[in-house]
């Protein structure tokens, strides 16, 4: 009986700190604070369907390649911070995400379309990049990930 | 006005053409207005597919009409 109260509880508290797990909204965004870090670059926006089917996959990644230095950052590009809010409470991201309502930093990285992802190595220079998020290009978006980080920085 | 001033004016009028383009149309970032519901310019899509259908079948290119495409870069 106390074996069986100790294993619910167990369970209560993991479902618990699983559904509190929330995405975390970064106050700046520079490449230089991931330095020796393998960085992935994903730009989104609520109106965009693709991002939506992007989502579980980049947690999937945050998740098998977090320990091995990955650090995925999702740029949001809504005008309206609160419709990114409303988006994530229906597609939950599991990492970081910045807020980027004038689109500074997509002019920076030149988008041609949405969503856009960067993979930067551990030095900071892009080594891959795609536009869009096709179910049957995921494993060559994961084999770039592999890639560097395997590399040393 | 004198004409090294008109001359002067011309050629700086020129150099404002020199932008050409670069600042047309919406960033691929930027659709988010475009994307409500609100801004479609037709309440029924099958209706506005139809027709666009028969627009660029008839006209023997696609787009032009309106600004298709969901921003992904695919077409």
């Amino acid at each position: 009986m106390l074996l069986r109260q100790k294993i619910f509880s167990v369970a209560l508290l993991l479902t618990l700190s699983l559904s509190s797990q929330a995405e975390e909204w970064l106050s700046k965004f520079d490449l230089q604070q991931y330095q020796g870090q393998v960085v992935y670059l994903d730009f989104w926006a609520s109106w965009c369907g693709p991002c939506r089917k992007s989502f579980p996959w980049l947690n999937e990644m945050e998740d098998r390649y977090k320990k091995d230095g990955l650090i995925i950052v999702g740029v949001n590009l809504d005008s309206d911070i609160e419709a990114a809010k409303r988006f994530l409470k229906n597609v939950p991201a599991d990492f970081r995400v910045f807020s980027d309502p004038d689109g500074e930093l997509a002019d920076q990285y030149k988008l041609i379309g949405m969503p856009s992802s960067f993979v930067i190595d551990r030095n900071g220079e892009v080594r891959h990049r795609h536009v869009g998020f096709k179910k049957s290009d995921i494993d060559s978006y994961e084999t770039s990930i592999q890639e560097l980080l395997k590399e040393a920085s | 006005m004198n004409k090294r001033s008109s001359k002067v004016i011309l050629v700086l009028s020129l150099f404002t053409l020199l932008s050409a383009c670069s600042s047309m149309g919406v960033k691929p970032w930027e659709r988010d207005v475009l994307a409500r519901e609100d801004m479609a310019l037709d309440s029924a899509p099958m209706d506005a597919a139809f027709d666009d259908h028969i627009y660029f079948s008839k006209e023997a290119s696609s787009g032009g009409q309106t600004f298709g495409g969901g921003g992904c870069g695919c077409n």
